[in-house]
């Protein structure tokens, strides 16, 4: 019985893990004012980056690297567009999502001569535990970044100042704060989460495979309007889903036959449900979505 | 002390197509008081960027201290000893007061905020000058008043000693105002020097030692408030002797216009807005409506107007029942609104004045042919007509409405209202945030509706204008009717504290 609730457990965690890495990213990046329906498509550019840093340098460290690396040169061409040219966060959030979809499949073809999947690479060194046993080391730095996460933003001065331009840019702007620079850091923090996140997908199946992401940049999302846009908050959305996810598995291993979509389905009723305030209320910041400066109205 | 806390010389600053500023040259004490006063679009706001650094002079120079200074960015500003209080607030709602002062400059302990050290700070700069600010609470839930005093808080915190204020007491309660002024001596009489822009001329003769009065981007003059009047500096702004004194008739009392029978209205939270309120208004009459913003007086005009669906009570227009009616309805029944916030409710920014003109009649004979085809020659004639008679710069129609000042937006919502000629016109602030000049034209407009034999409602936060206009005066305090008047029999004082609930009708007698 211990070991059916244990594994119920890990496999919560194993599942949840690129939710909350995505959903904490989220966070960061709506606190700084910049809504970030983008998630999904650089979590499927953080996978690929990660398998093919893995594939040619041979290090699935460095491969981890290599997919933050590719989560955030995606996330940098949103932010781009969203706070330079001020293109409509949902707009261009949709457009990396299309194009991280063509862009990974492209070179999925050129590089592995595959439409489907790439080459199997070397996965990551589990690290063992008493009790719980073998541990991908991901799972430790995302608990790692999830304190982080916290404290950098409601304990210390720059999280402070990210928050402020997600509220009131203009007040920010007139204490001498970069509001650009904030943004542009809020929204590269969670790139580099999300690509994490993907990487952490590709490490689970040791390959790429085509649109791998399937809609957990969506649920990340979900996560973070759940978790009232905090990490912690986040996290803990993110869990529940997992555990949505995991006892549905069970269950259906079990014989029990509980059609698969409705527990699917779960995360965003309960975000719906959150959102119309029956739950507390979730309110994002006022400010995102908004460019700044705005344009003046004389 | 041999040098002057500031020193403009010779600014010049030009926008495309305006001078904003023409070789302003303007000198400010240490440790007085000086106000800067002018109509909108006079430069005063332009000239005090500039000072702080947000915007950069074509020409001229600033000195501080008898010390030239390049402001690049308001970090310079701030670097010599200079705070800005915007007129609209610079603060984020959801962090505490606290948070809000520290931002920017927060104190550190290693790499995190040491909101403590911030506390204690806080506590100290409230203290020395009588601020009285909740520190720990959260930003959006105290008033307008403890709001303003956060902003000065802030600019103190930074160090600063020469403190610009913009027009600070426009969103206040004249008691607030009061307690305003009391802390903009003690911040003096402690050696700060304070740069007061505005354009209510009591304020100016009420608090500032010296006044320089600003027109179309230039100086038009500078004075000892001991040694000048109202009506000098009012002439200096304008250019001209202003015509306020509204030289109001008797208005004999005809046939019942409008008749509210125990309106009362719940918001969300199931908190009474209005709470039981009667009211009569005739012909030829202007209501005026007094109270502190959020007593209930734009629920009232709201739920007349339908946009805020009554709980019980009745509402006659003329005799018929408009309980609960659709705006759409309220209209075609005689009634016109001019709403307060005249960039949310009033216009469509994006729109042209014609079709702002037209908002709200776009199926009136003048704007369309039948129901697919609008009349677009109607349209621009008609808007032609109402922006010669409001005098709305610029006459273009074709001009988006965002790209007018607020003055001559406000004309567009006001003489679109008023051209639909209706027997009953609900007007909520209709001069607020506009200049002298424009206060002016509304003014006579709205006089020549009542003498039409129109009924006119005027929710308004400046007693003046309450006093100047109303024939009969009511006052409301917490969504009741709490007193009834009129100009003749009372003065700004004994209103402002029947808005405040401080003295009811009963101890005025």
């Amino acid at each position: 019985m211990t070991d059916f609730v244990l594994n119920i457990l890990l496999q919560t965690v194993r599942i949840s893990v690129p939710y909350i890495l995505a959903a904490v990213g989220g966070v960061f990046s709506e606190s700084s004012g910049v809504i970030n329906i983008g998630l999904e498509g650089i979590m499927l550019n953080g996978a690929f980056c990660s398998v093919v840093g893995t594939y040619y340098l041979g290090n699935p460290w460095l491969g981890l690297i290599a997919g933050v690396t590719g989560g955030i040169i995606t996330s940098v061409i949103h932010a781009v567009s969203c706070i330079r040219y001020k293109v409509n966060h949902i707009v261009s959030g949709v457009a990396i999502n299309i194009f991280a979809v063509g862009i990974t499949k492209f070179f999925l073809i050129l590089v592995f001569g595959s439409s489907s999947n790439s080459a199997r690479i070397i996965p990551l060194k589990l690290i063992t535990f008493p009790v719980i046993g073998g541990i991908s080391p991901v799972i430790v730095i995302t608990v790692f970044i999830v304190v982080l996460a916290h404290v950098i933003l409601f304990k210390t001065p720059f999280g402070l100042r990210l928050r402020a331009c997600g509220e009131n840019p203009a007040a920010a702007d007139s204490l001498g704060i970069n509001v650009w620079l904030m943004r542009y850091s809020g929204v590269a923090i969670s790139g580099a989460l999300a690509g994490l996140a993907g990487a952490w997908l590709a490490m689970q199946q040791s390959q790429f495979t085509s649109n791998m992401s399937s809609g957990r940049g969506f649920i990340a999302l979900a996560a973070m309007i759940f978790g009232k846009w905090t990490p912690l908050g986040a996290t803990g959305a993110a869990l529940i889903f997992g555990l949505a996810e995991s006892i549905q598995i069970h269950v259906q291993t079990m014989g029990v036959n509980i059609p698969s979509q409705f527990i699917q389905s779960i995360p965003y009723l309960l975000t719906i449900i959150v959102l119309s305030g029956l739950i507390g209320r979730s309110e994002p910041p006022a400010a995102v979505g908004k460019p700044y400066p705005e344009e003046l109205s004389l | 002390m041999a040098f002057l806390a500031v020193e403009l010389r010779n600014i010049t600053k030009t926008f495309p197509g305006v001078i904003a500023n023409n070789n302003i040259n303007l000198g400010v004490k240490d440790g007085e008081i000086h106000a800067i006063v002018g109509e909108n679009g006079a430069g005063k706001s332009t000239l005090m960027n500039i000072l702080y650094g947000l915007e950069h002079q074509d020409k001229g120079n600033i000195v501080i201290r008898g010390k030239k200074v390049r402001m690049e960015n308001p970090h310079v500003a701030i670097s010599h000893g200079i705070g800005m209080v915007h007129q609209h607030f610079m603060l984020v709602r959801r962090f505490t007061v606290a948070e809000n002062i520290v931002l920017g400059r927060e104190p550190r302990r290693g790499p995190f905020t040491d909101i403590r050290k911030g506390l204690e700070k806080i506590r100290e700069i409230s203290d020395r000058y009588g601020f009285g600010i909740p520190a720990g609470e959260i930003t959006g839930n105290l008033p307008v008043g403890m709001l303003q005093r956060a902003e000065i808080v802030k600019v103190l915190y930074r160090g600063a000693k020469i403190l610009i204020l913009d027009e600070p007491t426009a969103v206040l309660t004249p008691q607030e105002v009061k307690e305003l002024f009391l802390i903009l001596r003690n911040l003096k009489e402690q050696g700060h020097t304070v740069i007061f822009i505005t354009h209510k001329l009591k304020e100016v003769m009420e608090i500032a030692d010296r006044v320089t009065v600003m027109r179309k981007g230039a100086v038009a003059g500078v004075r000892q408030t001991g040694e000048t009047d109202e009506s000098e500096l009012s002439r200096m702004m304008i250019g001209r002797t202003v015509y306020l004194e509204t030289g109001r008739k008797k208005a004999e009392k005809k046939e019942t216009l409008l008749e509210l029978r125990g309106v009362s209205l719940e918001d969300e939270k199931g908190v009474k807005a209005l709470d039981n309120v009667s009211l009569e208004l005739s012909s030829g009459e202007i209501l005026g409506i007094a109270g502190v913003e959020g007593n209930g007086q734009n629920d009232l005009l709201e739920a007349v107007w339908g946009l805020k669906k009554t709980s019980s009570g009745k509402i006659y227009l003329m005799g018929r029942d408009i309980t609960r009616l659709e705006p759409a309805r309220a209209r075609r029944e005689g009634m016109s609104y001019i709403p307060a916030d005249r960039q949310r409710h009033g216009l469509v920014l994006e729109y042209s004045v014609a079709f702002n003109m037209a908002l709200g009649r776009q199926a009136d004979r003048s704007f369309s042919h039948g129901i697919w085809k609008m009349n677009f020659t109607g349209m621009r004639e008609k808007s032609r007509q109402m922006i010669s008679e409001y005098n709305i710069v610029p006459g273009n129609p074709g001009a988006p409405a965002y790209s007018l000042s607020g003055g001559n937006q406000q004309k567009i919502v006001v003489a679109r209202e008023i051209d639909r000629n209706p027997s009953v016109l609900l007007a909520a602030h209709p001069t607020r945030g506009v200049d002298i000049g424009v206060v002016e034209i509304i003014y006579k407009k709205l006089l020549e509706e009542r003498a039409k034999g129109k009924g006119i409602i005027l929710v308004s936060s400046e007693l003046s204008e309450i006093l100047a206009l109303s024939d009969r005066i009511l006052v409301m305090f917490s969504g009741r009717i709490t007193g009834e008047t009129s100009p003749d029999k009372t003065c700004e004082e004994e209103l402002g504290m029947m808005m405040t609930g401080s003295i009811s009708m009963q101890e005025r007698q």
